[in-house]
This record gives C-alpha cells, sequence and structure tokens, in this order.
C-alpha cells in the first residue's frame, strides 16, 4: 500500500503549523491517509499528536495550512475553519485520550446522541409526536439502531446503565459506539489501548480491524503501545516536538535511527 | 429485536395514572367549594411555582446554565399579559404620572391569548439576551442574566407611557382559577416530558454533561443552549403572566432578585435536572414560605406570648438553602423522575421491611 | 460644563470608582483562585459600614477605633463564611458553590434586617473631613481627596504582598494549579482563608468610606455596589488586582460622567454597569488586564 497518492485520500494535512502565543505546537505536518487504511500516529509525549487531532476536528484553527477531507471518492470540503460540529457532520468521528463521556447518561443515551446529528424531526415535533408519526418512528428507529450498534460492540447489556459505572474497557468501547452512531467514514482514536492489559490490547488489534471492514471506516490511531501500532497500522507517522520526522511501514518505522533517536535519546542509536 | 424498555406494565401504570388524575381532579373540585381564598390562593401558587420552577429547571439543571435572570422574564410576562387584559378605561384611569402611550389603551386580548403573548414575549427576550451571553459560558452567564434582570427592572420603572412606572398596576381582571392554573401545569408537564424523553432531551443533557464531547458527536451546543435558555423564557413569561394575573395587582419591585432566589429554591429542593423534583420542591417551598409567616406573627403559646420577628422567614428560608446544598446536594429527587415501577418497588420493599422486623 | 464642575465630578467618579475597585479586589482574588463568585461579598462590605456606624455613632468611640473594629470584624465574617459555607464545597461541581454562595448572601441580609431593622440610619460625618476648601478654584472636601488616596496606597500594600512575599507566592500558584501547589506542601486552605481575609479587610474600608461618603448605612446597601464591583472586576480582567482597580475607576467615571453630561439618563444609572459588562464580553471577553484561560481537552 502506497500511502503517498492524493487521489485515492480520505484525509489530508497540508503544511498544517499551531502557534500558541509563539510555541509552536504543530509546524508545517503534511499527510496523506489512504481510503480504507488504519494508520497511526506516534511520538514521545508532548509532540504534538493529540493538538494534531485537534486541528483535524475543529477545536484549534491553523496558524497556516489546512485540512481536506473527501468524504467520496469525487468529492472533497477543506475542514479548516469548520467548527467541530460540523467536522463530525462530514464525516470525521473521533474518541478522547481521557474518556469523555457524558456520565450522568445511560449507555443508550451516550450513543443516541451520537445519533441526533442525522435526525431530521426536531424538538417540537418530538414534542407533539401525536402530529408528526414520522418523528415520532424516526425517534424509535434510533433507539433500536441505537441498541443494535450496542449489540454488535457486545455492550447490550449495559444499555441502561449510567454509562459511568461501566467497567473502563467498556468505557472505551461505549465511546467508539457513540462515535460510530454519528455515521461516520473516518474515525480518529485517541490512544485506544491506554490502560489495558496485555491481553485486552491483543484484542483491540481485531476490534479495530473489525470495525475498519464493518462500518467501512478509514482510521487513525495515536498509541504509545508500539505492539498495538505496529500490529494494526499499514503506515505510520512521528512526529517529535510538532515535527514530522519519519513515516512509512511499521517495519521501515522500527529501523529508523530518527525515531529511536526521538524516543530514547542519542546514545541509544549508538548502542544499536 | 429485544428492546429494553423502562415501562414493566404499561396497562397498569396507566390506569394508576388516569386514577392518580381523576383523585387529583376531584380533590381540586373539592378545595374550590370548601377552602377559603387564602388557601385556595396557596394551592393555585403551588402550580404557578411549579411552572416557574420547571423552567428554570430546564435552563438550570438538564442544560447546565447558571441564570439568575427569572424574575425579569417573568416580569415581562406579567406586564404583557396585564397590558392585555387592562379593559381600555381602566388604563386610561390608571396613568397618572405620565400620559399613556396613545395606542396602548386600544389593544385588548383575552386572557389565553394574553398568556401565550406573555411567553413568546418573554421567549422573545431570551432568545436575543442569550445569544450574545451564551457565547461566553460559565459563571459570566450568572451576573450577566442578573444584570438583564436588572436591566429590565429599571426599563419598566422608567417606560411610564407603556408601563405606568413605579406606581405598577392595579385591578387586573382575575382569571386564574384552580383549573387554569393547574391546567397550564399540566400542559407544561406533558410537553416537557416529552422533551426531555425525546432525542433532544438526550442532546441537552450530554451538553451539560460534556461540552467538548457533545461538540465532537455533532451537537451544535451553542444553538443547543439558545434554545433552551428561549424555551425556559417562555415558560418564566407564562409563569409570571398567571402570577401577576393571580395577585392582581403588579410593580416593578414585586420582580427583585428575590424572586429568582425562591424559585432557585425550588429548584435545588427538588433535584436539579428532576421534573418530578421541580413539581415536589414547589410543593414544600411554596407551603413552607406561608408557613414561616407564623414565625414574624406574634404567638402566644398557653399565657406566654412570644413576640414576632419580621424579617425571621427569609433567614430561615437561606440557611434552609445553604445546609441543603452543603448536606444533600441532590435535593429529593436527584436527577431521577417519578415513575409507577420505581413507586411500587419501593413500596414493595418498604412492606417487606416491615414485614421482616 | 465648566471646568470647576467638570473637576467636581471628576474627583467624584474617581473616588466612586476607587471604592468599587477596592470591593472588586475580593472578587477578583477569590475568583482567581477558587473560580467563586462569592456572592457574600457585597454584604461583607455592608457589614463593614455598620460595624463603624455601630462603633462610632452607637458608642461614640472615636472613628479611628471604629475603622480597627469594621475591619477585624467584617474579616472575621468573611474567613466564617469561608469555612462554613465554601469549604465543605471544594470538591463539590461549582454550581453547588455558587448557590451556597448567593443562599449566604441571602442570609446575612437577611440577619441584618433582623438585627439591625430594615430602615436606613444616619451616619453623623466628622466635621473636620468635610470642611471645604478651595484648590485653584475647585471646591474640595477632605473627605473627597481621602477615599481614592486611602484607596491606592492599599492596593499598592496589597501588590507588594501578593508580588513580593511567600503567602503572595503561594496564591499565584494556587491560581495557577491548586492541587500541584497542595503537592507542594503549601496549605491550601490556610492561604485560600488569607485571601477571604484580605478581600474582606478591603472590603470593610471600602464600607467605612461609603458610610462617610454617602452618610447612611442600610441592610441592602451591599447588593448593587458588589454587583458593580465584580462588573468591575470582569471589566479589568478576573484575577488582576490592577484590573480590578482599574475596572472599577472605569465604572466610577461611566456612571458619574454620563450622568452628569445627559442628566436625564440619571434613572437609568444603575444599568450602566450591566450594558458595560455585556459590552466588555463581547469585544474582549478576558477584560482589559485579563488572562487567557484555557479548556483543556
Amino acid at each position: 500500500m502506497t500511502p503517498t497518492k492524493s487521489g485515492d485520500a480520505i484525509l489530508s494535512l497540508n503544511g498544517v503549523t499551531l502557534r500558541f502565543s509563539g510555541l509552536v505546537a504543530v509546524s508545517g505536518v503534511t499527510m496523506s491517509i489512504p481510503r480504507g487504511s488504519i494508520v497511526g500516529l506516534i511520538g514521545p509525549n508532548g509532540a504534538g499528536k493529540t493538538t494534531a487531532f485537534n486541528v483535524i476536528t475543529g477545536f484549534y484553527k491553523p496558524t497556516s495550512g489546512y485540512v481536506e477531507f473527501s468524504r467520496a471518492p469525487s468529492e472533497s470540503v477543506r475542514l479548516t475553519g469548520l467548527p467541530p460540529h460540523k467536522v463530525c457532520k462530514a464525516g470525521i468521528a473521533r474518541t478522547f485520550q481521557n474518556i469523555r463521556l457524558f456520565n450522568n447518561g445511560t449507555a443508550m443515551q451516550n450513543v443516541m446522541v451520537g445519533a441526533h446529528l442525522r435526525q431530521r424531526g426536531t424538538w417540537w415535533m418530538n414534542m407533539f409526536s401525536y402530529a408528526f408519526p414520522a418523528a415520532a418512528r424516526e425517534e424509535r428507529e434510533i433507539a433500536s439502531g441505537a441498541y443494535s450498534l450496542l449489540e454488535r460492540l457486545g455492550l447490550e447489556k449495559y444499555a441502561d446503565s449510567p454509562a459511568s459505572s461501566l467497567p473502563y474497557g467498556a468505557q472505551r468501547r461505549l465511546e467508539i459506539a457513540r462515535a460510530l452512531a454519528t455515521k461516520p467514514s473516518f474515525l480518529l482514536l485517541d490512544e485506544p489501548a491506554a490502560g489495558m492489559n496485555p491481553q485486552e490490547s491483543a484484542e483491540l488489534l481485531d476490534f479495530i480491524r473489525r470495525l475498519r471492514d464493518e462500518f467501512s471506516l478509514s482510521i487513525l490511531l495515536i498509541e504509545h503501545d508500539m505492539k498495538v501500532v505496529m500490529g494494526v497500522c499499514e503506515h505510520i507517522w512521528v512526529l517529535d516536538q510538532g515535527e514530522l520526522i519519519a513515516d512509512g511501514a511499521p517495519n521501515e518505522i522500527k529501523a529508523n535511527p530518527r525515531v529511536i533517536e526521538a524516543y530514547l535519546g542519542k546514545e541509544a542509536v549508538a548502542h544499536a | 429485536m429485544s428492546q429494553p424498555s423502562e415501562n414493566k406494565n404499561p396497562a397498569r401504570n396507566k390506569a394508576m395514572t388516569l386514577i392518580a388524575l381523576a383523585l387529583f381532579v376531584s380533590f381540586l373540585w373539592w378545595a374550590q367549594s370548601h377552602l377559603d381564598g387564602y388557601k385556595i390562593r396557596i394551592i393555585n401558587l403551588i402550580a404557578i411555582n411549579a411552572i416557574l420552577g420547571l423552567s428554570l429547571n430546564l435552563i438550570y439543571g438538564m442544560a447546565g446554565m447558571f441564570s439568575l435572570g427569572h424574575a425579569g422574564f417573568m416580569a415581562i410576562g406579567a406586564y404583557v399579559s396585564a397590558l392585555l387584559i387592562l379593559t381600555p378605561e381602566q388604563k386610561v384611569a390608571m396613568w397618572i404620572l405620565d400620559p399613556i402611550a396613545p395606542w396602548l389603551p386600544g389593544i385588548h386580548a383575552p386572557f389565553i391569548v394574553s398568556l401565550i403573548a406573555a411567553g413568546l414575549f418573554a421567549a422573545l427576550f431570551g432568545c436575543l439576551i442569550a445569544m450574545p451571553v451564551l457565547r461566553l459560558g460559565g459563571d459570566y452567564l450568572g451576573i450577566a442574566t442578573l444584570g438583564f434582570s436588572e436591566i429590565i427592572r429599571i426599563l419598566i420603572t422608567n417606560l411610564t407611557p407603556i408601563t405606568n412606572g413605579p406606581l405598577g398596576l392595579k385591578g387586573i381582571p382575575s382569571h386564574t382559577s384552580l383549573w387554569m392554573s393547574y391546567g397550564c401545569l399540566l400542559v407544561v408537564l406533558i410537553c416537557m416530558t416529552r422533551l426531555m424523553r425525546s432525542n433532544f432531551g438526550n442532546v441537552l443533557r450530554a451538553v451539560r454533561d460534556d461540552e467538548i464531547a457533545a461538540k465532537t458527536m455533532g451537537v451544535n451546543t451553542f444553538s443547543t443552549r439558545v434554545l433552551a435558555f428561549t424555551m425556559g423564557c417562555f415558560g418564566a413569561g407564562v409563569g409570571g403572566a398567571l402570577m401577576g394575573n393571580l395577585i392582581t395587582t403588579i410593580d416593578p419591585k414585586m420582580f427583585m432578585i428575590t424572586q429568582t432566589y425562591s424559585l432557585l429554591m425550588i429548584v435545588v429542593v427538588g433535584g436539579l435536572g428532576s421534573i418530578t423534583g421541580s413539581v415536589v420542591g414547589s410543593v414544600l417551598v411554596t407551603t413552607m414560605l406561608e408557613w414561616l409567616r407564623f414565625v414574624e406573627n406574634p404567638v402566644t403559646v398557653g399565657s406566654i406570648q412570644i413576640p414576632g420577628v419580621p424579617g425571621m422567614r427569609m433567614v430561615i428560608f437561606s440557611v434552609l438553602l445553604i445546609v441543603i446544598i452543603i448536606f444533600r446536594r441532590d435535593g429529593i429527587m436527584g436527577m431521577n423522575e417519578f415513575s409507577w415501577d420505581r413507586f411500587f418497588s419501593f413500596c414493595g420493599r418498604a412492606l417487606k421491611e416491615r414485614g421482616a422486623s | 460644563m465648566e471646568l470647576n464642575m467638570f473637576m467636581q465630578h471628576f474627583i467624584n467618579a474617581l473616588g466612586l470608582g476607587s471604592l468599587y475597585g477596592l470591593i472588586a479586589i475580593g472578587y477578583t482574588m477569590v475568583y482567581g483562585i477558587l473560580r467563586l463568585i462569592n456572592f457574600a461579598h457585597g454584604d461583607i462590605f455592608m457589614l463593614g459600614a455598620y460595624f463603624v456606624f455601630f462603633a462610632t455613632i452607637q458608642y461614640k468611640l472615636p472613628w479611628a477605633l471604629g475603622l480597627i473594629i469594621a475591619v477585624a470584624g467584617a474579616t472575621l465574617c468573611g474567613l466564617l463564611v469561608d469555612r462554613i459555607a465554601y469549604r465543605p464545597l471544594r470538591d463539590a461541581p461549582r454550581i453547588s458553590a455558587l448557590i451556597s454562595a448567593i443562599g449566604v448572601s441571602f442570609f446575612i441580609e437577611n440577619i441584618s434586617i433582623v438585627i439591625f431593622s430594615g430602615m436606613p440610619r444616619p451616619v453623623v460625618q466628622p466635621p473636620a473631613l468635610m470642611r471645604a476648601f478651595s484648590l485653584g478654584g475647585v471646591r474640595l472636601v477632605p473627605l473627597g481627596i481621602m477615599v481614592p488616596v486611602i484607596s491606592f496606597v492599599l492596593v499598592g500594600a496589597l501588590l507588594w504582598m501578593v508580588y513580593r512575599t511567600k503567602p503572595g507566592l503561594a496564591m499565584r500558584s494556587i491560581s495557577h494549579d491548586i492541587e500541584t501547589t497542595r503537592l507542594m506542601g503549601v496549605s491550601v486552605d490556610r492561604i485560600i482563608a488569607l485571601t477571604f481575609a484580605i478581600g474582606s479587610a478591603l472590603a470593610a474600608v471600602a464600607g467605612v468610606m461609603w458610610a462617610l461618603r454617602y452618610p447612611r448605612v442600610e441592610p441592602l446597601m451591599g447588593i448593587m455596589p458588589g454587583f458593580k464591583a465584580f462588573i468591575a472586576a470582569v471589566f479589568g480582567g478576573i484575577g488582576s488586582i490592577p484590573g480590578a482597580m482599574l475596572g472599577g475607576i472605569s465604572l466610577g467615571f461611566v456612571e458619574i460622567m454620563s450622568v452628569a453630561f445627559f442628566p436625564d439618563l440619571s434613572g437609568f444609572r444603575d444599568a450602566f454597569a450591566f450594558i458595560l459588562l455585556i459590552a466588555i464580553l463581547l469585544i474582549k471577553p478576558t477584560g482589559l488586564m485579563g488572562e487567557k484561560l484555557e479548556d483543556k481537552i
């Protein structure tokens, strides 16, 4: 798989730079993610990975450069300048490093919020649903859709439990279920393996592949667990101090001296 | 498809609801003919305070916006409604300080229309205010809405040709009966329950719980908040109109910040985010405020005369507010709602415990 | 407008503004550290005015002693408010602390009505402070000069404390990151109490000068100056002490000058502050001298 052809890219960053009052968080990042692939963004702590996610999802506006998204092969939109909810509407969903569920809601309600984005019926139709049978039907469809999404991710037994009461692993999966409810074609996962034991993270590999195949997604993930990254990603970008220092297939990245230097320091390279 | 359902026994629950409703209607019918005017007034006030509490709870408990402007929106509603139902002769006779605005005496509408107009006017102002202020979010909202409520009061005091200034409006024809206020409460309850059970309710709670996550899920948090705020103001307008009509006299001093505080108390006592809670809170707070009037009157116990302490009512009231927020932050209901299933399982447990002991 | 008239308004505005500023400092310091609008602050100011009223008018003590009693009494009240109503809620959602603050404010106002009665009471101004003199053709009274001078001296002393002493350093570090500061071995609760004490003491001084300027005291006199001072704090940039002073003085000038130039607007005077608030929040939400607070994603 060669990820450089821009023609079949689903998402591309073009010279994206972000400065916070003098401090450069992300600098001239250019990357292009092939449609249908699972790719990774790695780098030491503070390299600017989550900041890059925040630029893509519209929380930060880049100082220069732009992000382009193509939901279908023939169409393309510029995301830069769109607020987060419009980015989501365009077809991009994400999870968070420190899980951000709606803690007072049940698992079902969390997923249903994701489905609201593509809901046609409005609040006043639901208030007087006797007069608007179509809106009432849509509400029921959203509920049953949310429930089947929970089933597909093995969360149905938690449907009526408050999100905050779920076990940690289930909370991570619920966050993904909620993201899927927005019907995305591109999914950003921010450290999906954080806090998991080796067995759980081994299962995660299959899970991520299954997500891609069943929901026809392209996936970009940030991860520190190298087993996960090397095991699932087809292409990897390495960020260090806001700059891309390498990209390539997992094997190339493992052997790249600049990457080893960024992670372990100069002496490690000398010893290697 | 196996759907989880909250409703374990729909036929029984429906029957229970109808029975409860019938019992309540017969209570109102009995109250109407047997209780004295003072008591009927308090029962009316409970319904009106419940409407106001619910509308504040929508802004505050459901959507998580710290608003302190409810009294202002009530004032708008009360004035709009009163100006619409006062007869032209009454209006012409009432303005003493300044001549009345020439177009005003001609405007007249039936009570129900005036209620809707009151809600719409308050909602319009609410929306205009929410647009700039909700961009900020957070704590400034409280102080800004409080400011607006004061500005509204200052405007009412100074726009004498329209509002009769500090003298207020007197002799408002009374239409607020028990049927009227509880009818309004029922409509508000039905609308609000349906709203909060729909997916829009989920979205509203999501915005309250985690704004950033809600944005990421494609929710336009700003317009959702403006909408909830506007709806809450509609309720405040209707409630203010009903209250003015019940008392038949309104003036700017009625709508000071104290008014907002007692609504806040209703919402907090009942539980932020619970519809049931606001109704329960209204019953408790309204009756308590009336009952506490005894503290301010001299009491004779046997041969000992205890002098009344004017102002003591509000002291107790504020201490209660602090105690509740420190020791029982969730109020009576927390974020839970009443349901028959919950009610029966609670009764079942209580009976079992009794049998065991 | 004649220059003479204008100078009188100018001194007037400076005096009112510096009083707003003194009260605003208490708001800005507490908000900077706890992110809490201390609604009871305006009522502490009122208590300061009452304490001096009772000490000097009722018990005929000298004004200097009255000032000390007022400062001590108000400081004690401020500390009690923090201890009873705010400290149990440090880890609660912020909305709970706000409701508690409203409850406390409501409590102080009403208990004052019960104890002091709701009637306004006149304050007899010491004649020495009211002896008019003329400076370059402008008629002045010593009180008019005293108010801004005392205010500025106090603010100077406070700035020295915050930027040059150890407790000041602890305060600044708590406002940046309360958890880390706790880990560094600083007694956070004690520093927060100190913040409340300083804010209350300044509010009491403002209360005393207010009672002298508008010679009367009443239980609800703290509400409006309290709100306006909070607005001044937001205007100047919440968390910044010089900002609070600047905000207070700006507000003083807006209120005095607009009524001076447009007497028809005097009925709307109390609305200006709120209009100013909305304007600054729309144009520069961080206030004139405030730092931007970033949301963490």
